[in-house]
């Protein structure tokens, strides 16, 4: 840490110009590929020199205030008091370079080597691995250190805007340097004028690669800067066709099933699981008791006309509960689980009409459904209803209109709706005269507890990694049916698997496989085959397409790995 | 009723203050609201009696044909404030079914997705009003209503018809005693609340067909408008706009609606409870920076009403002056503790002599003796305050670069924030204001002089006269510089005689000289008394308050729990809980060591970690792998990886876990373009 100071001195000229990429560095985390490009560099260099010459210290400290001017207005307005969550918005939303995978692993390494203690354990083979790059970073690391040294030195209200990543980040390389210096000879301890220069030149030349949001960049006075700043823009646009044009994404081809791993269902997993000890247990608890310690005052302010939101990390269904059982409970409370993937603002209507309202008989629309409980909520004003929605923001409840019919129904005097929402995105879920009307209150309840509810409806990724469903039901069927039609469909499985290969396999023409039936003496007409067929459609075991020239094309909608798997246990079978 | 948890015993008096304080204000914004928006109202009802007049006039003459077939149109800009238009509208109905007619039907976009169901709407409303107005008899038309009657403008004009048929032989009957307010044929009016999200063609096919009926029936259209007035030329083509006869009104903006409401709410006595200064700042940001909503500043305004009588339970005094003394001696010991627990009144204690120190530390009622004259101070102190403000505010609103801000309520937060005279920004102030010239400077005190008049404060009677006396003094020496003005015009008539350019420029030079040295000393040294003076008011009065004693009790300043509750930001605190658990878990184990987290987070954190490392493909495998990775290492010592296969089964299913709680949290998303690879939807996913 001592290092740095005398340079500071030293390098005071530099200080300001990297401001943008010292933001650069954090928008982009941990380390940027370097991309040598000669011609560019040295004519970056070059600007570089230009705009240094150009920038007086007061105009820089304009940019300065404006930065945090823009800072401010990203993070709203951030209270200077800063009470912790001082995260500055570019770091938040910032966009990154595509990366090769191998980074991933390198950083697992890394995380795993820093087991908290004081000497890290150096991990020779990778520094062998990648010990230019590496190096290079380290530099990088070392010169925003000095950097941020100068930086804070410099201006306290600076400080406050500085990314905590940044300044995270800089306390860290210390013991890497060191480690990282008996291994490279150009990064040595006491780095000269000479070394910086190069450091300098390396991080301009990486200028053009990384990338920024540009509103985080304040409008440059000077018309070099601004010309610097278009380039950017260009080079942003440019960048970004670039990296979705290649449809090429460098991860490597490995599967899950060449891992020989035991695929997990839904039950296994959820006992796996709890097996597992729920880390910091005694941290969570105590913050679910300091939000319980909030009810009453959600209760207030509830009936004072307010709603309450809630969002942060962890499952907040356990919290709903508790503030169910230990406050609603003499009162008429409806709660709607918005995970569960059959939920519609139907359904939410229904229950209030019937089961809160009594009220039988159908509705031609929500809207006439919703304008009869705003005018029975208004009659009768000794009606109150507490609604409990969790997760506000799920798939099936954050459309614009199922949105628009809860806000109407939240802005209702008599009902009360304490909701959770999850997603990052969530809060685009509402315009300004949504936000009118459901007249939130936000509370953070970061609860860090697992989403076990919720993530069970959950069913893409566990469908693609387990699929025992699809086989399970595969078979069950099958069990049920006569010997030929079982016959029929692994017929038109084998030959599904026969063209696994082929991409464009449109699937068996109803021709053919009768065909084939009619060979394995399986049925003897037409008719009998598009019975079984239609059979097979109902338990959704099969699909129909037709294909452009009119045909119908027969498909077993289950990948193929699956079905290699009930082959074989048929066969087991027969 | 609702339960407060903190034990005291006068929750209960608390919240019925609140409750009443709110609703004190509540009103007043009512009040503030409907005279700000009466002179719009007033605009438009003679807008619709004029055109209902020519409409009178055509039913008798049909001559003015080309005319005819154009639809009095009043286009409402109401700035880009859409929360607020609700409560507009509302009013403005309202009115209008006071003044003008019973026939008000108010549209919104979101009902009318087609011109059909604009059609059964506009029915609807118009037949429902109908029945509002004669409610006994006409059971059947909310019947018809109800039936889906056939929808088109016939058999509107026929409803028409008969309602006015029916209201003339009422008014026959009833002598014309219900109709006085509305005329023979009363217009329908048809309201577009948001003209802009309406689909065009729905609006084109609206006005064409309504115009073609124009005769039967007198149809105004009123657009509420968000933008600007060119949006109507450009939501309808020429030959459709011509079918209009628009006029235009503009509504106040929203921000000069805010410094009235502020002028209302805040700077006066009136209202025992204070906004600290922060706390302003965050509303006016709000305000500012997000919606221009005054809806929504008042909204925070209440919350920081609820949120400080529930957080301080001395807000109990939070009350008018007289019932604030009733309170104080019906004080219980605990409250008595909690006083003096403020650090406010610590300060005033300690600055006290010794043998009082210790009485106002033990004896309650010396206490609340000291308390009643501490109030009495505070509010004094709110009444001069203002009117010092306002006076202060008269002076450098005027100045040139308005280094004290051009609004009061900048002034106001200034002022609030710390002494303000030992800013920069006030002594430009002073020093502008010392160049002022003459003329402004005695409307100026005039100005002050009004504002301390009809300020409520017992003290300001000497500085009335004193202010008076300035102006006198000016006035003086108003006179006497009409007989200099007379020298000086006789030297320069003398200077035009002669010619010669050397004596010229030297009579010019004396001229000059002569000037600073005699005429600018009396009008200087009365400018400099008069800065001087209004200093020391401000020196005297503007005392930020958190320098006063007891104001605890009246001012909120917790700036943190109210931006939390209006403008959370849900993105920072997922990235904070994902990128350093330690800020919320408080566990040794988390304490970010530097270059991210340990590898001891729980595993969303350590998942989230690696995923940002990745591009906008992630495979499944590396993540797996690199995971385990980090786990095994965290655990480490106790399991060598001898139980391999069980404690992978368990990695696995924890990998799963975290993995499909970040899908749900919508930082990845499975993807098709790779077997068992996801894609990043997040910050740099690009």
């Amino acid at each position: 840490m001592s290092q740095p100071e005398g340079k500071g001195s030293g390098a005071l000229e530099v200080k300001f110009v990297p401001d943008e990429q010292v933001l650069k560095h954090i928008a982009d985390d941990a380390g940027i590929k370097v991309r040598k490009d000669k011609t560019q560099l040295t004519a970056s260099v070059k600007r570089f020199v230009k705009k240094l010459e150009n920038i007086s210290d007061d105009e820089t400290q304009d940019i300065l205030e404006e930065k945090n001017y823009v800072a401010a207005l990203g993070v709203c307005a951030q209270d200077p008091l800063g009470n912790g969550s001082s995260v500055s918005g570019g770091e938040v939303y910032s966009f990154q370079t595509p990366k090769c995978s191998g980074r991933m692993a390198e950083l697992a390494s890394e995380l795993a080597q820093t087991p908290g203690q004081s000497v890290a354990p150096e991990c020779p083979e990778k520094t062998a691995k990648t010990p230019q790059s590496s190096s290079k970073e380290y530099m990088l690391l070392l010169l925003m250190h000095v950097f941020s040294l100068l930086l804070q030195s410099r201006k306290k209200e600076f400080v406050s805007t500085t990314p905590y990543r940044l300044r995270k980040r800089l306390a860290a390389p210390d013991t890497y340097v060191e480690s990282e210096s008996e291994y490279s000879a150009s990064c040595s301890e006491e780095e000269d004028e000479e070394d910086q220069k190069e450091v300098i030149t390396v991080l301009s030349g990486q200028k053009t690669p990384a990338k920024t949001k540009a509103a985080s960049t304040p409008p440059p006075k000077n018309t070099l800067a601004k010309k610097t700043k278009e380039g950017k823009m260009n080079n942003l646009v440019e960048e970004y066709f670039e990296a979705h044009s290649s449809s090429k994404v460098l991860t490597s081809d490995r599967t899950l099933q060449k891992l020989r791993k035991r695929r997990l269902n839904q039950q296994t997993l959820y006992d796996l699981l709890k097996k597992a000890p729920l880390a910091y247990a005694a941290e969570i608890k105590e913050l679910n008791e300091q939000y319980e310690s909030l009810f009453s005052k959600w209760m207030l302010q509830l009936h004072l006309g307010f709603n309450i939101v809630l969002y942060g990390l962890g499952s907040k269904r356990d919290l709903l509960e508790k503030f169910r059982t230990s406050v609603l409970q003499d009162s008429v409370h409806l709660v709607v689980n918005g995970y569960f993937p059959s939920i519609t603002v139907r359904s939410i209507l229904n229950s209030i009409t019937e089961e809160v309202l009594d009220h039988i008989g159908t509705f031609r629309s929500p809207l006439d459904q919703l304008e009869f409980i705003i005018k029975r909520f208004k009659e009768d004003s000794s009606l109150e209803l507490y609604v409990l929605i969790h997760n506000l923001d799920s798939q099936m409840l954050r459309g614009e209109r199922s949105q628009q019919i809860l806000a109407q129904l939240s802005s209702l005097r008599s009902i009360y709706l304490v909701a959770s929402i999850d997603h990052i995105n969530a809060p685009l879920m509402w315009d300004q005269a949504k936000l009118s009307l459901y007249n939130w209150l936000w509370y953070e309840t970061t609860t860090f507890s697992p989403y076990v509810e919720e993530t069970s409806y959950e069913n893409s990724l566990f469908i693609q990694q387990s699929g025992s469903l699809a086989l399970s039901s595969l078979t069950h069927v099958l069990r049920s049916l006569t010997p030929n039609a079982r016959g029929i469909f692994r017929l038109l499985a084998r030959y599904q698997l026969e063209n696994k290969d082929n991409p464009s396999y449109p699937g068996l023409s109803f021709q053919d496989f009768y065909q084939q039936c009619r060979e394995a003496f399986l049925v003897n007409s037409d008719l009998t085959l598009r019975a079984q067929l239609t059979e097979f459609r109902d338990h959704k075991l099969i699909r129909t397409k037709r294909g452009a020239d009119g045909v119908e094309y027969l498909l077993i909608p289950v990948d193929d790995s699956t079905l290699t798997d009930f082959l074989e246990k048929e066969d087991e079978d027969v | 009723f609702r339960e407060r948890n903190d034990d005291s015993e006068d929750t209960e008096l608390r919240f019925v203050t609140c409750q009443s304080l709110w609703n004190q204000i509540k009103s007043e914004t009512e009040q503030v609201q409907e005279d700000l928006n009466k002179q719009l109202f007033d605009n438009l009802v003679s807008f619709l009696r004029r055109s209902h007049s020519e409409f009178q006039e055509k039913t008798t003459k049909w001559t003015c044909q080309v005319k005819s077939r154009e639809i009095p149109t009043a286009a409402l800009v109401l700035g880009v404030n859409v929360t607020d238009h609700d409560l507009t509208f509302r009013s403005l109905s309202e009115v209008l079914q006071d003044n003008i007619t019973p026939y008000i039907a108010l549209l919104e976009a979101k009902d009318c997705p087609g011109i059909k169901n604009l059609m059964q709407k506009l029915m609807g409303k118009l037949m429902n009003c109908y029945t509002d107005v004669n409610s006994l008899e006409d059971e059947d038309y909310v019947q018809v209503s109800q039936n889906r009657i056939r929808c088109s403008m016939t058999s509107l004009i026929n409803w028409y018809e008969n309602v006015t048929k029916k209201a003339d032989s009422e008014t026959s009957s009833k002598k014309r005693t219900s109709s006085s307010r509305h005329w023979q044929s009363p217009p329908v009016v048809v309201i577009f609340k948001d003209m802009e999200s309406f689909n065009t063609k729905v609006l084109q096919d609206f006005i064409v067909i309504s115009s073609q009926h124009i005769r039967e029936l007198p149809l105004v259209l009123i657009f509420g408008i968000a933008t600007s007035p060119m949006i109507i030329h450009s939501l309808l083509p020429h030959s459709v706009s011509s079918l209009l006869c628009i006029e235009l009104f503009q509504s106040l903006s929203s921000k000069e609606h805010l410094s009235t409401i502020i002028d209302k709410l805040l700077l006066t006595a009136q209202f025992p409870f204070k906004l600290g200064e922060k706390v302003l700042q965050v509303l006016i940001n709000i305000f500012l920076y997000h919606d221009f909503s005054v809806q929504n500043f008042i909204k925070g305004f209440q919350l920081c009403v609820v949120e400080h009588f529930y957080s301080q339970p001395l807000s109990v005094l939070c009350c008018q002056l007289v019932d604030a003394k009733k309170r104080v001696n019906s004080l219980s010991h605990d409250q008595c503790e909690n006083i003096r627990r403020l650090p406010s009144f610590r300060r005033y204690v300690e600055s006290e002599a010794s043998e009082k120190q210790i009485a106002l530390l033990t004896a309650d009622n010396f206490l609340k003796e000291i308390i009643h004259k501490l109030l009495e101070d505070l509010h004094v102190y709110h009444e001069n305050y203002v009117s010092v403000l306002r006076c202060l505010h008269v002076f450098t609103s005027s100045l040139p670069k308005y280094p004290l801000g051009k609004q009061i309520r900048e002034l106001h937060c200034a002022c609030l924030e710390n002494r303000v005279w030992e800013t920069e920004e006030y002594e430009s102030c002073l020093q502008l204001a010392r160049m002022l010239n003459k003329s402004d400077l005695v409307t100026m005190l005039q100005q002050c002089v009004e504002i301390f008049v009809s300020s409520s404060g017992k003290e300001f009677g000497k500085t009335i006269e004193k202010l008076k006396e300035f102006l006198t003094q000016f006035q003086k020496l108003e006179a006497e510089a009409f007989q200099e003005q007379d020298v000086s015009v006789s030297s320069q008539k003398e200077l035009q005689k002669k010619t010669d350019l050397y004596r010229l420029q030297k009579t010019l030079l004396e001229l000059k000289e002569s000037r600073r040295s005699k005429k600018l000393t009396k009008f200087e040294m009365l400018r400099f008394e008069v800065v001087d003076y209004i200093d020391s008011l401000v020196r005297s009065y503007l005392v930020p308050a958190d320098h006063k004693t007891l104001h605890e009790i009246a001012y909120f300043n917790t700036a943190s729990v109210l931006r939390g509750h209006l403008n959370a930001a849900p993105r920072i605190a997922l990235h904070t809980a994902l990128n350093n658990p330690y800020s919320y878990l408080k566990n040794q184990a988390l304490k970010s060591n530097g270059g991210g987290i340990s590898n001891k987070a729980p595993d969303i954190c350590v998942v989230y970690k690696l995923h940002l490392e990745c591009g906008r493909l992630i495979n499944l495998v590396d993540w797996l792998e690199a995971f385990s990775t980090v786990v095994n290492a965290a655990e480490g010592p106790d399991a060598d990886a001898a139980s391999s296969d069980q404690v992978d089964d368990i990695i696995h299913a924890r990998f799963i876990r975290a993995v499909s709680e970040l899908e749900l949290l919508g930082f990845i998303k499975p993807s098709k373009q790779k077997t068992d690879h996801v894609a990043r939807l997040t910050w740099g996913g690009c």
